[in-house]
Protein backbone atom coordinates (compact mmCIF):
# COMPACT_ATOMS: atom_id res chain seq x y z
CA UNK A 1 0.00 0.00 0.00
CA UNK A 2 1.56 3.46 -1.25
CA UNK A 3 1.23 6.29 0.71
CA UNK A 4 -1.05 9.56 0.58
CA UNK A 5 -0.32 13.18 0.89
CA UNK A 6 -2.10 15.48 2.47
CA UNK A 7 -3.65 16.38 5.82
CA UNK A 8 -6.14 13.44 5.47
CA UNK A 9 -3.47 11.19 4.99
CA UNK A 10 -5.02 7.92 6.79
CA UNK A 11 -2.72 5.28 9.26
CA UNK A 12 -0.80 3.16 6.85
CA UNK A 13 -3.02 0.04 8.30
CA UNK A 14 -6.18 1.31 8.36
CA UNK A 15 -7.58 -0.87 5.15
CA UNK A 16 -6.84 -4.16 6.71
CA UNK A 17 -8.40 -3.05 9.70
CA UNK A 18 -11.60 -2.89 7.40
CA UNK A 19 -13.60 -5.93 7.27
CA UNK A 20 -15.36 -6.28 3.53
CA UNK A 21 -18.40 -3.98 2.88
CA UNK A 22 -16.86 -2.03 5.83
CA UNK A 23 -16.80 1.54 5.43
CA UNK A 24 -14.30 4.07 7.92
CA UNK A 25 -16.96 6.11 10.22
CA UNK A 26 -15.49 9.06 12.19
CA UNK A 27 -18.46 9.48 14.14
CA UNK A 28 -20.27 7.43 16.15
CA UNK A 29 -23.99 6.60 15.25
CA UNK A 30 -26.51 5.70 17.38
CA UNK A 31 -28.59 2.83 16.07
CA UNK A 32 -31.75 1.95 18.48
CA UNK A 33 -34.74 -0.75 17.73
CA UNK A 34 -36.74 1.14 20.98
CA UNK A 35 -36.48 3.88 23.39
CA UNK A 36 -33.49 4.63 25.64
CA UNK A 37 -34.54 3.61 29.01
CA UNK A 38 -33.53 5.17 31.84
CA UNK A 39 -33.10 2.59 35.04
CA UNK A 40 -31.83 4.66 38.23
CA UNK A 41 -28.82 2.98 39.14
CA UNK A 42 -30.05 1.64 42.74
CA UNK A 43 -32.59 -0.22 41.02
CA UNK A 44 -29.92 -1.62 38.45
CA UNK A 45 -28.39 -4.79 38.85
CA UNK A 46 -26.88 -7.34 36.37
CA UNK A 47 -26.81 -11.09 36.78
CA UNK A 48 -26.53 -14.26 34.86
CA UNK A 49 -28.66 -17.15 34.80
CA UNK A 50 -29.22 -20.28 33.30
CA UNK A 51 -27.38 -23.20 32.63
CA UNK A 52 -24.58 -22.73 34.66
CA UNK A 53 -23.12 -24.00 38.28
CA UNK A 54 -24.62 -21.13 40.38
CA UNK A 55 -26.12 -18.01 39.60
CA UNK A 56 -25.01 -14.72 40.40
CA UNK A 57 -26.06 -11.13 40.81
CA UNK A 58 -24.17 -7.61 41.55
CA UNK A 59 -25.40 -4.30 42.48
CA UNK A 60 -24.49 -1.03 40.57
CA UNK A 61 -21.62 -0.80 43.30
CA UNK A 62 -20.64 -4.18 43.55
CA UNK A 63 -20.45 -4.50 40.12
CA UNK A 64 -17.98 -1.32 39.93
CA UNK A 65 -16.01 -2.86 42.67
CA UNK A 66 -15.41 -5.79 40.15
CA UNK A 67 -11.89 -5.94 38.79
CA UNK A 68 -11.98 -3.77 35.92
CA UNK A 69 -10.33 -3.49 32.60
CA UNK A 70 -9.41 -0.24 30.27
CA UNK A 71 -8.41 -2.06 26.39
CA UNK A 72 -9.20 -0.06 23.19
CA UNK A 73 -11.06 -2.29 20.21
CA UNK A 74 -12.62 -1.76 16.44
CA UNK A 75 -16.19 -1.96 16.25
CA UNK A 76 -18.47 -3.21 13.41
CA UNK A 77 -21.88 -2.12 13.03
CA UNK A 78 -23.70 -4.57 9.51
CA UNK A 79 -25.27 -1.54 9.28
CA UNK A 80 -21.85 -0.69 7.02
CA UNK A 81 -19.71 1.64 8.88
CA UNK A 82 -16.45 0.38 11.47
CA UNK A 83 -14.89 2.65 13.66
CA UNK A 84 -11.08 2.09 15.04
CA UNK A 85 -9.62 2.68 18.51
CA UNK A 86 -12.74 3.07 20.35
CA UNK A 87 -11.74 3.15 24.24
CA UNK A 88 -13.74 1.04 26.98
CA UNK A 89 -14.05 0.61 30.48
CA UNK A 90 -15.79 -2.62 31.70
CA UNK A 91 -15.33 -6.22 33.43
CA UNK A 92 -14.66 -9.02 31.38
CA UNK A 93 -16.90 -12.29 31.11
CA UNK A 94 -14.40 -14.12 32.30
CA UNK A 95 -14.55 -11.95 35.47
CA UNK A 96 -18.30 -12.34 35.74
CA UNK A 97 -17.71 -16.69 35.37
CA UNK A 98 -15.04 -17.12 37.19
CA UNK A 99 -15.98 -20.12 39.34
CA UNK A 100 -18.76 -20.76 37.78
CA UNK A 101 -19.07 -24.21 35.61
CA UNK A 102 -21.19 -23.56 32.57
CA UNK A 103 -23.76 -26.26 31.45
CA UNK A 104 -25.12 -24.91 27.84
CA UNK A 105 -22.94 -23.70 24.89
CA UNK A 106 -24.83 -20.18 24.16
CA UNK A 107 -26.25 -17.21 26.08
CA UNK A 108 -28.66 -14.76 25.41
CA UNK A 109 -28.17 -11.37 26.47
CA UNK A 110 -31.19 -9.69 27.99
CA UNK A 111 -31.61 -5.70 28.25
CA UNK A 112 -33.84 -3.04 30.09
CA UNK A 113 -36.69 -2.49 27.30
CA UNK A 114 -36.30 -5.97 26.06
CA UNK A 115 -33.94 -6.61 23.49
CA UNK A 116 -32.01 -9.77 23.43
CA UNK A 117 -29.52 -11.18 21.29
CA UNK A 118 -27.64 -14.64 21.35
CA UNK A 119 -23.98 -15.62 21.34
CA UNK A 120 -22.02 -18.75 21.32
CA UNK A 121 -20.35 -19.41 24.80
CA UNK A 122 -16.77 -19.27 22.88
CA UNK A 123 -17.48 -15.84 21.47
CA UNK A 124 -17.92 -14.03 24.92
CA UNK A 125 -15.03 -16.09 27.04
CA UNK A 126 -11.28 -16.38 26.49
CA UNK A 127 -10.88 -12.63 26.76
CA UNK A 128 -13.34 -12.01 24.00
CA UNK A 129 -16.38 -10.01 25.51
CA UNK A 130 -16.96 -7.21 28.45
CA UNK A 131 -19.67 -5.74 30.37
CA UNK A 132 -18.54 -1.76 29.62
CA UNK A 133 -19.87 1.04 31.51
CA UNK A 134 -17.13 3.81 30.30
CA UNK A 135 -16.45 4.95 26.78
CA UNK A 136 -13.36 7.16 26.24
CA UNK A 137 -12.89 7.57 29.86
CA UNK A 138 -16.19 9.10 30.44
CA UNK A 139 -19.38 7.17 31.81
CA UNK A 140 -21.29 5.36 29.09
CA UNK A 141 -23.91 7.58 27.86
CA UNK A 142 -27.64 6.48 28.11
CA UNK A 143 -28.16 6.69 24.26
CA UNK A 144 -24.67 4.23 23.60
CA UNK A 145 -25.91 1.72 26.27
CA UNK A 146 -25.27 3.04 29.30
CA UNK A 147 -25.45 2.22 31.86
CA UNK A 148 -23.39 -0.62 31.30
CA UNK A 149 -23.65 -2.52 27.38
CA UNK A 150 -22.48 -5.84 26.30
CA UNK A 151 -18.80 -5.48 24.26
CA UNK A 152 -18.30 -8.34 21.82
CA UNK A 153 -15.71 -6.16 19.23
CA UNK A 154 -14.88 -9.27 17.00
CA UNK A 155 -18.29 -9.67 16.03
CA UNK A 156 -20.61 -7.31 14.65
CA UNK A 157 -22.24 -4.13 16.56
CA UNK A 158 -25.72 -5.48 17.42
CA UNK A 159 -24.34 -8.42 19.69
CA UNK A 160 -22.67 -5.91 21.87
CA UNK A 161 -25.97 -5.63 23.07
CA UNK A 162 -27.03 -1.47 25.15
CA UNK A 163 -28.71 -1.70 28.42
CA UNK A 164 -27.90 -5.48 29.51
CA UNK A 165 -28.81 -6.72 32.57
CA UNK A 166 -28.26 -10.40 32.39
CA UNK A 167 -26.44 -13.13 30.50
CA UNK A 168 -29.12 -15.99 30.17
CA UNK A 169 -26.92 -19.58 29.59
CA UNK A 170 -28.90 -21.59 27.80
CA UNK A 171 -28.57 -25.48 25.96
CA UNK A 172 -29.80 -24.30 22.62
CA UNK A 173 -28.59 -21.39 20.58
CA UNK A 174 -32.42 -19.57 20.83
CA UNK A 175 -32.28 -16.39 18.32
CA UNK A 176 -32.44 -12.94 19.78
CA UNK A 177 -34.32 -9.91 18.45
CA UNK A 178 -32.51 -9.29 15.26
CA UNK A 179 -32.02 -13.28 14.68
CA UNK A 180 -35.33 -14.26 14.45
CA UNK A 181 -35.62 -12.22 11.84
CA UNK A 182 -33.09 -13.13 9.55
CA UNK A 183 -29.50 -11.60 11.00
CA UNK A 184 -26.75 -14.08 11.47
CA UNK A 185 -26.79 -16.04 14.50
CA UNK A 186 -23.00 -15.73 14.84
CA UNK A 187 -22.02 -12.30 12.99
CA UNK A 188 -18.38 -12.28 12.57
CA UNK A 189 -18.11 -9.77 10.09
CA UNK A 190 -14.20 -10.97 8.88
CA UNK A 191 -16.80 -13.53 6.96
CA UNK A 192 -19.58 -11.16 6.21
CA UNK A 193 -21.73 -13.57 8.51
CA UNK A 194 -24.55 -10.37 8.22
CA UNK A 195 -27.59 -12.69 7.55
CA UNK A 196 -28.97 -16.60 8.00
CA UNK A 197 -27.17 -18.66 5.25
CA UNK A 198 -23.99 -16.06 4.78
CA UNK B 1 -64.05 -30.94 6.76
CA UNK B 2 -60.64 -30.92 4.77
CA UNK B 3 -58.46 -27.71 4.76
CA UNK B 4 -57.06 -26.18 1.63
CA UNK B 5 -53.74 -24.77 1.03
CA UNK B 6 -52.10 -21.70 1.29
CA UNK B 7 -53.00 -20.74 -2.44
CA UNK B 8 -56.55 -20.82 -1.77
CA UNK B 9 -56.18 -17.11 -0.17
CA UNK B 10 -53.11 -15.97 -2.71
CA UNK B 11 -55.80 -13.43 -4.00
CA UNK B 12 -56.84 -11.87 -1.06
CA UNK B 13 -53.29 -11.62 0.50
CA UNK B 14 -52.11 -10.03 -2.57
CA UNK B 15 -55.23 -7.22 -2.41
CA UNK B 16 -54.56 -6.83 1.44
CA UNK B 17 -51.01 -6.18 1.71
CA UNK B 18 -50.22 -3.88 -1.40
CA UNK B 19 -52.21 -1.21 -0.60
CA UNK B 20 -51.61 1.88 1.91
CA UNK B 21 -51.99 0.87 5.55
CA UNK B 22 -51.04 4.01 7.11
CA UNK B 23 -55.15 4.53 7.71
CA UNK B 24 -55.72 1.41 9.09
CA UNK B 25 -56.39 0.82 13.14
CA UNK B 26 -54.03 -1.97 14.77
CA UNK B 27 -54.40 -3.40 18.10
CA UNK B 28 -51.78 -3.64 20.33
CA UNK B 29 -51.32 -7.18 21.74
CA UNK B 30 -49.50 -6.12 24.72
CA UNK B 31 -51.80 -2.72 26.17
CA UNK B 32 -54.79 -3.56 24.05
CA UNK B 33 -54.63 0.15 23.42
CA UNK B 34 -56.02 0.75 19.12
CA UNK B 35 -55.31 3.78 17.29
CA UNK B 36 -54.43 4.28 13.55
CA UNK B 37 -50.86 2.72 12.27
CA UNK B 38 -49.62 6.13 11.14
CA UNK B 39 -49.34 6.89 14.98
CA UNK B 40 -46.97 4.22 15.87
CA UNK B 41 -43.04 4.96 16.94
CA UNK B 42 -40.70 3.94 13.78
CA UNK B 43 -37.11 2.98 14.73
CA UNK B 44 -34.96 2.42 11.61
CA UNK B 45 -31.74 0.95 11.37
CA UNK B 46 -31.00 -3.14 11.16
CA UNK B 47 -35.09 -2.91 10.14
CA UNK B 48 -37.99 -0.98 10.91
CA UNK B 49 -39.33 -1.14 14.17
CA UNK B 50 -42.89 -0.62 14.94
CA UNK B 51 -43.46 0.14 18.55
CA UNK B 52 -46.80 1.09 20.60
CA UNK B 53 -46.96 4.26 21.54
CA UNK B 54 -48.43 3.75 25.18
CA UNK B 55 -46.42 0.69 26.32
CA UNK B 56 -43.28 0.52 23.84
CA UNK B 57 -44.56 -3.26 22.88
CA UNK B 58 -42.92 -4.02 19.94
CA UNK B 59 -45.99 -3.90 17.41
CA UNK B 60 -44.12 -5.15 14.11
CA UNK B 61 -40.70 -5.60 12.18
CA UNK B 62 -40.21 -5.34 8.79
CA UNK B 63 -36.60 -6.27 6.85
CA UNK B 64 -36.01 -6.69 3.54
CA UNK B 65 -33.02 -9.27 2.28
CA UNK B 66 -31.66 -11.05 -0.74
CA UNK B 67 -35.03 -10.07 -2.32
CA UNK B 68 -37.54 -11.46 0.31
CA UNK B 69 -39.30 -9.17 2.60
CA UNK B 70 -39.72 -10.09 6.21
CA UNK B 71 -42.77 -9.00 8.50
CA UNK B 72 -43.33 -10.18 11.81
CA UNK B 73 -46.49 -9.31 13.34
CA UNK B 74 -46.43 -11.03 16.77
CA UNK B 75 -47.32 -7.37 18.94
CA UNK B 76 -50.34 -6.99 16.65
CA UNK B 77 -53.42 -8.43 17.98
CA UNK B 78 -55.74 -7.03 15.49
CA UNK B 79 -55.35 -4.83 12.25
CA UNK B 80 -58.52 -3.36 10.86
CA UNK B 81 -59.39 -1.17 7.41
CA UNK B 82 -61.67 -0.47 4.96
CA UNK B 83 -61.91 -2.66 2.50
CA UNK B 84 -61.78 -1.44 -1.38
CA UNK B 85 -64.86 -0.45 -2.86
ZN1 LIG C 1 -49.37 -1.07 23.81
Amino acid sequence: MGTTRGFFRRRSGDDERLPPGQYLERGFPVLSAGPTPHVPLDQWDFSITGSLSEERSWTWDEFLALPREDFTVDIHCVTTWTKLDTQWTGVSVDTLLDGVELEGGYLTALCDGGYTTNLPVEDVTGGKAWVVYQYDGEELEPEHGGPARLLVPHLYFWKSAKWVRRLIFTDEDEPGFWEQLGYHDRGDPWLEQRYQGD
Amino acid sequence: MTHLDGNAVAGDLAAIFTGDLSGAVATCAGCGVTGPVATVMVYEGMGEVLRCPDCDTVLLRLMRVAGETRLDMRGVSLLRWQSAA
